[in-house]
């Protein structure tokens, strides 16, 4: 309750947190002193590299490495056989292998690995590794394997090719169909992209005779490469420190355990010297565990008034060659759409794909911008349909703060008004919508985002961050987290809570983050899940300090404790600042009277409201807003789009760093921008599923001159779950800029995009078929029938419902362990 | 086997420095591996991304498509030459200040970039930034704390009084 009145005090009480600081490690950063992972180098140091499929789905009929073996400098070669235990990042596909066992599943799958002396003996050694494929038939995308389901790229999954099928229903849409004044269908595709970090992957082991194995990797996610390489490796996890390294960017590329950290720790042990690896660009692309190329149906009924009567969205996910994230994936592309406007029926039928393609898995938004992107242009044209403007379509109907939705998610603080209200007015949206010369345009979108997820990928008890503070006697104070910096500020959040919990300033506290020998445990920076959580235990352990703390110097202070208050590195009686002595002395205090001064602080979500199979993805402690409006101007005779400039509101609860918040606000634009016009992974050939572009040259991504300018509002409604009210701001900010962009090229010359990226040649084609008096869009003609199972029945919690399943939800899949673990 | 080594002489961060390399080593190599130097990064290693780029007689290169070899005699400069002992540099307050620097790994190259670009124009218009940094990805800042960061560096460095405004940091009202 404490921190729930602390978020309801105003940003004046406040010394430290919401002021734009510069973040703890910016100075090592612009020196070039930050150490990331392939900046570290041992002595005798070995260097790896991995052999790679040229197949796209081939079995293996035997490899011999005798020749690389035999080359001057190789150390050891590792094949599938070396490591033949299971990983992946969720509990229910633990379908991949450091390097392939029995089949190579996308060209590019990691198939041997080599230590050499040096990283060009290594590379010659792979061209000596012998490698005998009978190749099977490729799975190419989506629709290919719905309609071959043989031959089957895994032996688990739901259907033939298909790895997942979903079916949720919450209330009778067909009733809310039938009392709707319009209902309205429309087809979407979300092309995959990648992450693209700017820094490669790269991992460092070392093996101590003790038995002990140490790796500093470029990970998101120390917390489960510790799991993955305990259980591949066999080791003890007390064995085996996992040390994160400041990500060079990540955007949700580096959260899965990876072939190449496993491989360089099992070359390390066997060897004794330690190896690293530093993939290359075009092995960056074969990682990916990007964007879910996603085709999507929705169906939404509405009244005059645009009051929505029942939805049914549809979603067929193109996963890639392994399983990675792809459940969670795909429930998230059902599980979002009613967090902005009341939908009182919903259904949702998700299904996700196994191709031979580089795995999908989470990028920025997780599944959701996809299905945001459908439904806010499916929104655009029902607002048209009904003559209502997107933007009063939207201010109606939202969903109310502190209320629970159809699928049961409970939504905390909600600030979605006051953003679109932002944007309208600082757009000018009422005097440009539909006003605008032929050519320029305006569009707005919507869309919400988790604050973490409410459940832990693997379902247990323990809180899902936790803190240790010291306070050392000469005032220092350093808090240790299993967080990970990956740009966006982890450290420097830690620094700034506890700071303002004790009085101190942000560069007073030293942070130790990330290694699993050192720090308790945080499951990682994904989800946009660590602001909030380590932020929480981090009040938790700071404010525990500060009692123990204020206890021991209220005497000397001569005060009630309750009055002990802390600030400029002082401590001291609220009645009189005067009486007071420096946090140093503080310290001493407590720690004559009650020996070393040391606390802990944890969080863990509180259970979500659904106890349905399939409820533990969506739920989250709060939910961020965003409203946006983009501005297009489409150039006729050949379809470039471009974005001069784009409007964003965004609300993050309350602002920690509010510099930081900034960036992260401007860097989703920026990531969003790149989606809604050029990037894309793209295949080469039908059967052939090479990768067409593995390079920054051929993957499009905006430079300085795409990028367009951006006005930016943060809106604070603080929610009482967060650290000091705070929300996410790192991913949401994303969601709406595909949708604004596309609903804005609409506006401006009248064809409908129904498919990101938005290209010159779709443009192009949408502006042809209008010529010609033909529907004038590019999109998806259609959704294949798929063999659904029976509908996981759960009644909204207007109908009665008390969150359980009605019927369905037996049987067979075990999945749900992952994704809906606290069931009751 | 390997190669007989390279030695050359070059001037590195306002310092002579002589060094010893297998010849087929780019520049980013010998920095990076030969030199310790590791503040130079590489995100492609083909000349695609600019996150390697250093100042070679004052002149932005992509040090990954530049063989060691040619800098024989030549002035180089790398991210550890900017600061003035332990003072950083105009760029790097501001970079710092502003936030224009959040994984910090393309981070170098820019601050490189727009060093010789407000060597050679000390009052860069918008437009001008951006062409000037139009060859250095950044992933994850949108580039516009970038510009702002450059744009008030520049004004300090024209002996201006410049401060990061309140919009840039808080946004717009």
């Amino acid at each position: 309750m404490a921190r729930a009145k602390k978020a309801a005090d105003g940003p004046t009480a406040l010394r430290v947190v919401g002021k734009a600081l510069r973040k703890v490690d910016a100075t090592a950063k612009v020196l070039g002193v930050t150490k990331f992972a392939d900046d570290l180098s041992l002595p005798r140091m070995l260097y790896c590299k991995l052999l790679r499929s040229p197949h796209p789905h081939a079995r293996i009929v035997r490899i011999d490495a005798t020749r690389a073996l035999a080359l001057p400098g190789v150390k050891a070669v590792l094949t599938g056989k070396d490591l033949p235990i299971p990983f992946g990042i969720l509990p229910v596909s633990q379908d991949e292998h450091a390097l392939a066992l029995d089949k190579a599943r996308f060209v590019g799958d990691p198939v041997a690995g080599v230590a050499a002396v040096s990283e060009e003996v290594a590379t010659a050694a792979l061209d000596l590794i012998a490698v005998e494929y009978e190749p099977l038939r490729p799975i190419k995308d989506h629709l290919d394997a719905v309609e071959h389901p043989e031959p089957r790229i895994h032996d688990y999954g739901d259907h033939g090719n298909l790895h997942k099928l979903i079916n949720l229903e919450f209330g009778d849409v067909e009733a809310g169909f039938a009392a709707a004044d319009v209902v309205r269908e429309d087809l979407l595709f979300f092309e995959g992209n990648t992450h693209l970090p700017m820094e490669q992957h790269a991992a460092l082991a070392d093996w101590s005779p003790d038995g002990k194995l140490t790796l500093w990797s470029s990970t998101q996610t120390p917390h489960y490469v510790h799991r993955a390489l305990a259980k591949v490796l066999e080791l003890a996890p007390a064995r085996v420190r996992v040390i994160a390294t400041t990500n060079g960017g990540a955007f949700g590329g580096k959260s899965d355990p990876f072939s190449h950290e496993i491989v360089v720790a099992k070359l390390a042990m066997l060897t004794g010297r330690p190896v690293k690896i530093t993939l290359t660009r075009e092995e960056v692309f074969y990682c990916h565990r990007g964007r879910h190329p996603t085709l999507m149906w929705v169906k939404t009924g509405v009244k005059q008034d645009g009051a929505i009567t029942a939805m049914h969205f549809k979603s067929l996910l193109d996963g890639g060659g392994y399983g990675s994230y792809g459940v969670a994936s795909t429930y998230y592309t059902g599980a979002l759409q009613t967090v902005t406007h009341h939908v009182p029926r919903y259904k949702f039928q998700g299904a996700r794909a196994f191709t031979n393609k580089p795995p999908c898995g989470p990028k920025r938004g997780h599944g959701t911008p996809q299905p945001r992107f459908a439904l806010e242009v499916h929104f655009d044209k029902i607002a048209e349909q009904l003559g209502i403007d997107p933007a009063d379509f939207r201010l109606k109907h939202l969903v109310p703060p502190h209320s629970l939705t159809a699928n049961w998610l409970r939504v905390g603080s909600m600030g979605l008004a006051e953003c679109i209200r932002k944007v309208v007015a600082g757009s000018g949206w009422n005097e440009k919508y539909r006003k605008l010369p032929y050519g320029r345009g305006v569009g707005l979108a919507c869309s919400s985002y988790i604050t973490g997820a409410g459940l832990p990928i693997y379902w247990n008890a323990m809180p899902h961050s936790g803190v240790q503070l010291k306070c050392d006697r000469g005032g220092g104070v350093t808090v240790f987290c299993g967080s990970t910096e990956i740009g966006q500020g982890s450290d420097s959040v830690l620094a700034i809570i506890v700071a303002e919990v004790l009085g101190l300033d942000p560069f007073d506290i030293a942070v130790v983050s990330a290694d699993t020998d050192l720090t308790p445990v945080d499951l990682g920076s994904y989800s946009s899940r660590v602001t909030l959580m380590t932020g929480n235990a981090a009040i938790q352990a700071a404010e525990r300090a500060r009692d123990l703390i204020a206890r021991h110097a209220a005497p000397k202070l001569e005060a009630p404790v309750e009055r002990i208050t802390f600030a400029g590195r002082r401590v001291f009686d609220a009645a009189s600042p005067e009486r007071g002595i420096s946090f140093a002395e503080a310290v001493q205090l407590a720690e004559a009277a009650a020996g070393t001064v040391g606390t802990v602080g944890s969080y863990t979500p509180a259970a979500g409201a659904g106890k349905y199979r399939g409820a533990g993805v969506g739920p989250s402690p709060a939910y961020s807003y965003s409203a946006c409006v983009a501005l297009v101007d489409v150039d006729p005779a050949t379809g470039i789009v471009q974005v001069p400039k784009i409007w964003i509101a965004h609300d993050v609860g309350r602002s920690i760093n509010a510099a930081a918040v900034m960036g992260q606000i401007e860097g989703s634009i920026y990531m969003g921008l790149g989606e809604a016009l050029m990037e894309e992974m793209a295949y080469r050939g039908n059967r052939n599923v090479v990768h067409k572009i593995p390079s920054l040259l051929e993957y499009k991504s905006p430079t300085t001159l795409e990028m367009c300018d951006v006005v930016t509002y943060v809106v604070e409604d603080p929610d009482p779950n967060g650290p000091f009210g705070a929300k996410e701001c790192g991913q949401g900010p994303l969601l709406p800029v595909p949708p604004a962009v596309a609903n804005a090229v609409y506006d401006a010359v009248g064809v409908r995009i129904d498919e990101v990226p938005i290209t010159p040649e779709k443009v192009f084609k949408a502006l042809r078929r209008k010529e010609k008096g033909e529907e004038p869009r590019f999109g998806p003609l259609g959704f294949p029938d798929l063999p659904w199972p029976e509908p996981i029945r759960v009644a909204p919690p207007w109908e009665g419902g008390d969150g359980r399943a009605v019927e369905g939800g037996k049987g067979r899949e075990k999945a749900v362990e992952v994704t809906a673990g606290r069931r009751r | 086997m390997p190669d007989p080594k390279a030695k050359i002489a070059f001037e590195l961060n306002g310092e002579p420095v002589e060094v010893a390399f297998a010849p087929h080593k780019t520049l980013l190599e010998v920095l990076r591996e030969d030199l310790a130097l590791t503040g130079t990064k590489h995100g492609c290693e083909l000349g695609e991304c600019g996150t390697c780029t250093v100042l070679l007689d004052g002149a932005p290169v992509l040090s990954c498509l530049v063989l060691g070899l040619a800098c024989e005699g030549r002035r180089v400069k790398t991210v550890e030459g900017l600061a003035q002992g332990s003072r950083l540099h105009p760029l790097q307050e501001a970079f710092a200040a502003l936030g224009a620097a959040q994984c910090g790994y393309c981070t170098p190259a820019f601050l490189l970039t727009a060093d010789a670009l407000l060597t050679d124009n000390p009052s860069p218009g918008r437009d001008e930034i951006k062409q000037a940094l139009s060859g250095n990805l950044c992933r994850c800042t949108g580039y516009i704390k970038i510009y702002e960061a450059v744009e008030l560096a520049a004004a300090r460095l024209r002996g201006e009084r410049a401060e990061p405004t309140r919009e840039s940091l808080y946004g717009s009202r």
